[in-house]
Formats: C-alpha cells, structure tokens, sequence
C-alpha cells in the first residue's frame, strides 16, 4: 500500500470529470419533476444525446455544435414522452420505460457508423494566471467549459426556483395542479416546457461522456449513469444543490476508490466497488431528515376536466 | 431489452411462423453480454456468427441477442431460444456457465457451446482460447517498453481467465525488466465505458505508463491516447483504429473456425460434448500487427515468443515459478498442467495485492 501515489489534486480534478454526467442529467430531472412530471427515460435521452453530440462533432469537427446538438437531440426525443404524457394523457412511469428502451436502441442504430471514430477534442479553459496557481488551478480552473455549464446551471436553477416568479408557478403546478390550473397557469405548456429542459440537460450529460470523459462512441455507454440521476434527485430531496453534493461524493467515491485499488489498500474491492451507492445515499439520506417532501403532484396525469 | 433485441425477438417470432418451411435449416443462437458493437469481445463472437451464416449460406439460420445480463435473465434468454427452435446455442460469457447447464438439462436435444466455463455436460461443451498465451508476448514488450517501470491493469472479474492473464503477462514483464510493477484495479464489469476510461485515468494518474486491459471495450484505448505518452494493447479484437499509438499490438479472439466446425458436426449428427481449449497454435489466438512504435529488436524478441508458443516449444507457465505466498508451484523447467491454469486463483510470486473473493 502506498497512498502517496494518490495525487489529492489529480483525484479532485477527475471527480468533478466523473460528476458532471450525473449533475447535469440530475438538475434537468429535478426540474422535471418540480413541476409534477416523473420522467424514468433519463438513460434513454442521456444516450440519444451521447450520439447526436457525437455524431455532430465529428461531422462538423466543433465540439459545441456537438453539445448543442445534444442538448436538441435529447429534447426532441423528451417531446415523445410530453405527446404520450401530456398529449395522450398516458401512464408517466411506463411511458419513461419506453422512452429508455426505445432511447438505447435508436442510439445503437443512429451510432452505426461511429465506433471507433474520435471525436475532435474540446480543449480546457486556461486562463493564464489563475488556472497557474498551484493545487486550486488544476482543481478548479483547468476544466472543460461543460463542468463550469454543470455548476452554472445547478445555481441557476436553485435561483430560478427559489427566488422568481417563474420558479414559484413551476412549483405549484408540481404541487397542485388543479390550484395552479384554477389560478389560470397552463399546466399542460408549463409541464412540456420543463420536460424539455430536462431532456436537454440529459442529451448534454450524455454527450459530456461521450465527447469529454470517455471520448467515444460505444452502444449503451451510459451504463446506468441516468438510473443514479434520478435516484440522486429523490435522495437530495429535490434541492439543487443537494444533488450537486450527490454527484460529487458519488463521483468522488467512484475515482477514489478506483485510486485506493491502484495503491493496493487493503480493503476488499466488493467493499470498495459498492461504497460509491452506500456512501452517497447515506449522506443524503440523513440530509434529507428536515422532512422536505415530493412534489405533491408527482407523477399524477392532469386533465383541466378534472 | 435494446432495440436491436427488440428485433431479433421480432425475427424470432418470424422464424417460428416460418418453420414449418425451413425445417432442414440448422438454427444457431447466440448469447452476447455485450452489445456487438464494443469493439472488443462480444464483436469478436459476432464476426464468427457471421462467418457460420458465410459458410452455410440458405442452410444455416443464426439469431443473437446481444447485452444480456449475466444470472437469471440469461437464462429465460436461452430458453426462449431453444423454445423457437435452435438446435445449436452458443453462450459467450462467463457468467453464462450455470445458467446454460440449467436450460441444458430442459433441453436434451439441443446442443450448448459455451465460452470459458469448465461445467460440462452430455449436450453442453466448453471452448475457451489461451488468451494468456497472448498476454505473455504483451508483457514481454511492456516491460521492454515501460519506463515508468509501472504497468496498469483493468481486470474485470476475478475469475481464472482474468487471473492467469495477469500472472503470464507479470511473469513475462518481470522476466525483461526485473524492477517493473503491477497495479491492478478491478472494475467489477465487462463493458462499461465510462469506468473503464476512468480505471484507465487512475492508473495513468499513478504512473502507469502501459495499460493491459481485460474489459471490453476500447475506453482505455481512448484515455490512454489522451495522457499521450501511453502504450496499450487491443482486447479481444484488435482494436486498430488506435494503432499505430497507444495501441502497439492486440490479441485476437478468432472464433470463426470452431463455430464453423461444430455448425457442422450439429448438421452431420457428430456432434459431441467436448472440452476444447486451443492457443496460438491452432489460431484461435492471434496477435495482431505490432506498430512501429516498438523498437525493431522489441518486435523481433515478441515475434519469436510468439513463434515458439505456436511450435509448441514454450508454454507461458514455465518453472521455475513460485506463488505469491512465496511457496513452490513450478519446478525448474516443469510447465503448468491444463487443471491448474484452468482454476487458478493465485497470484504468482510478486505481484501485489489480494485477489478478491
């Protein structure tokens, strides 16, 4: 065992890499489901934008048409979920299950032509100076531009629904829709809306790993990354910046323990290999005792008949 | 379930409407734990389903599902395969071993293959390649290569496979560069991407400056190319879209000739439960193109390892070799019997760490 060869700069620089997949597809569900709207096909619009972002990439050679693309391709395939939903008035949590089933196989087929290419590289932000510092420049000023998007984005959700009016007509369509729908707000648009925030922020979370942290195209490459989204949005009990702290300890336990398995520690690696889940849903678990709730709409159809 | 498997059920449900026409057609299924578009493993397999469907042409129907889970799921797979028909059913993971014994024992006309399992039974054989065969000819030019002195390996399970490629590609390094290192890190799957890529960051963050990996995908290719001053070599298949650098060689799995045969023995009714286990001599093992990366007399020492293994002069496990406990396994110049290799859960003397129970 040598855990002097575990550099603590490197380690936080690559948790916040490991991280921002998982935030960004975990802030576009919570507002999703702010707004009273249980979306399960995280994982499917994640690997539709993982190929859209990438396929563009390359083809254009940008990297942000990339992302841009996958933030579109991601909603686009959300506007199926708001036709059944929404439209059809269908079963949220089955509509989800198609949405990723459906998501991972229309991937595999848009891909076919992808494996095995690179994609062109984004580069990192260096701005001279402040990204020279020693420790604090590598950790936090020699990232990609989608990391600072992940954190700029969690703030101004947290502002957005704490602080303005849009945030509070948000809530109370996802707290009771019929208040909100007697009050005059159009649930239904305000619900869409959302839904298709949620599948751009997932489409982008998508194509972070396959355009940043992986870099490459591999059918089904998400492995589950939009599965622990939404579980992290209910254990941060539906607070930005709780599922901030979520991705980060998760991520941070999964490159840890990966850096304690180089070393050679001497912990058993099933333990190692689980602690990222045990961890991060303790943590939040006991976070989460002030009793702040789901939103009481959740996952609830709404027809203004009712 | 993916789209594509979607499909073949779609295909499969076809095929039984359809039966009653194509009676004399040998249907063979397959069962991937990946998708068969990693690039690595399960790509492999699907390149000898396609060899099967070459050969026999009108004769011969093949159908595959692809990223099955390893456990019970496997098994409803390969019940529902021999329910639609199948005569002969390939399984290509480990972790298929018990399930294909189960549905064998339902199934007592249908032959099983499956792949790197040691559980046979009268309509269920094994096959598995030498991989460590391989592995021996990458340590060799990893530990002529590294300067760092500081291998990285992604494992993915500890099982005797994942095991004996790490001691043959140790004892092989050590031989060439008695101060090299092995780092290993257990990812715990066969095909994840991102965990792969990371495994891979984490090694290079810690010096490594060679990557062996046992998963499947090309992830670690991808990182390595990344850090930039990184070797590595293809898995399974010969992942050339990242040689010349980092990927400075590969072995391949070539299972096209042994599905092609037992295709066949199922249709001329000489089938039979067997045990193969074939290396570099009978190609089921290929070491694929070494880059120019490598010195010239690197390439020439690997080629000539290489060489004496497909004349069967040299076996990878060759005494004298001691355990990791410091205790004797292999007396001067005895070689490692097929039992041994075959259950292995030892490391060899020097490497460090536990291996996982």
């Amino acid at each position: 065992m040598d855990l002097s060869e575990i550099n603590p700069v490197l380690l936080v620089a690559s948790l916040m890499v490991a991280a921002t997949p998982l935030l960004l597809a975990a802030i576009g569900e919570l507002v999703v489901e702010k707004a009273g709207v249980l979306n399960l096909g995280v994982e499917g619009m994640m690997i539709v934008g993982a190929i859209s972002g990438f396929a563009i990439s390359v083809e254009t050679g940008s990297p942000w048409l990339g992302f841009i693309a996958a933030a579109i391709g991601g909603a686009v395939l959300s506007l199926l979920f708001v036709l059944l939903t929404q439209v059809a008035l269908a079963n949220q949590v089955a509509s989800g299950l198609a949405l990723t089933l459906f998501g991972l196989g229309f991937s595999a087929l848009l891909g076919q032509g992808y494996v095995g290419v690179k994609p062109p590289s984004m580069g990192e932000i260096h701005i001279p100076v402040i990204s020279d510092i020693p420790v604090i420049g590598p950790i936090l000023f020699q990232h990609d531009p989608i990391l600072y998007l992940g954190i700029a984005l969690t703030a101004a959700v947290w502002a957005t629904l704490k602080y303005t009016r849009v945030g509070l007509i948000l809530r109370a369509v996802g707290e009771n829709h019929d208040a909100a729908h007697a009050l005059g707000y159009k649930v239904i648009k305000i619900r869409i809306l959302a839904i298709l925030f949620g599948g751009a922020c997932a489409g982008l979370g998508g194509a972070y790993i396959s355009l940043i942290r992986v870099p490459q195209w591999t059918e089904g490459m998400t492995a589950g990354v939009g599965w622990i989204a939404l579980a992290l949005v209910v254990f941060a009990s539906w607070k930005p910046w709780r599922a901030l702290l979520g991705a980060y300890l998760f991520g941070g336990i999964t490159v840890l323990q990966l850096n304690l398995q180089a070393a050679g520690v001497a912990i058993p690696v099933e333990y190692l290999a689980m602690s990222p889940y045990i961890i991060t849903i303790l943590v939040l678990v006991i976070l989460s005792a002030d009793k702040s709730s789901a939103p009481a709409s959740l996952g609830r159809i709404f027809h203004a008949s009712h | 379930m993916k789209f594509t498997s979607l499909l073949t059920s779609a295909a499969m449900a076809l095929g039984l409407a359809t039966t009653a026409m194509a009676e004399d057609k040998t249907k063979v299924g397959f069962v991937y734990v990946g998708p068969v578009g990693d690039g690595g493993w399960t790509y492999e397999h699907n390149k000898g389903r396609l060899a099967v469907e070459e050969e026999f042409g009108d004769k011969v129907e093949t159908v595959f599902v692809e990223s099955v889970p390893e456990g019970p799921d496997a098994e409803r797979v390969m019940t529902q395969m021999a329910l639609e028909g199948a005569d002969l059913i390939f399984t290509t993971s480990f972790g298929y071993m018990d399930p294909t014994i189960n549905v064998a024992k339902k199934f007592p006309n249908v032959k099983f293959e499956h792949a790197t399992g040691y559980k046979t039974a009268d309509n269920v054989s094994v096959y598995s390649a030498r991989f460590y065969e391989g592995r021996a000819v990458q340590g060799h030019i990893a530990g002529k290569m590294t300067k760092s002195n500081t291998i990285g390996y992604i494992g993915s399970y500890p099982i005797p496979e994942v095991i004996r490629g790490i001691n043959s590609a140790y004892v092989h390094a050590k031989k060439v560069n008695p101060d090299v290192e092995f780092k290993i890190i257990w990812a715990y799957t066969w095909f994840d991407p991102a965990k792969e890529a990371d495994a891979a960051s984490v090694l290079i963050e810690q010096g490594a400056d060679v990557i062996l990996q046992h998963t499947d995908s090309t992830a670690p290719q991808a990182a390595a190319q990344e850090a930039g001053n990184v070797i590595t070599f293809g898995q399974a298949s010969d992942m050339s879209e990242y040689a010349p650098f980092p990927r400075v060689s590969s072995i391949i799995d070539d299972w096209a000739p042994y599905y092609i045969a037992r295709t066949q023995a199922v249709m001329d009714g000489t089938w039979e439960s067997a045990n193969t286990w074939d290396g570099i001599r009978e190609g089921m093992v290929a070491i694929g193109e070494i880059s120019d990366a490598v010195p010239a007399d690197v390439k020439e020492e690997a080629l000539a390892l290489k060489a004496a293994m497909a004349a069967g002069e040299y076996h990878p496990f060759t005494g004298p070799l001691k355990k990791q406990d410091g205790s004797d396994w292999l007396g001067e110049g005895e070689t490692a019997d097929d039992g041994t290799l075959a259950g292995m859960n030892f490391y060899v003397e020097g490497l460090e760490g536990e291996i996982p129970q």
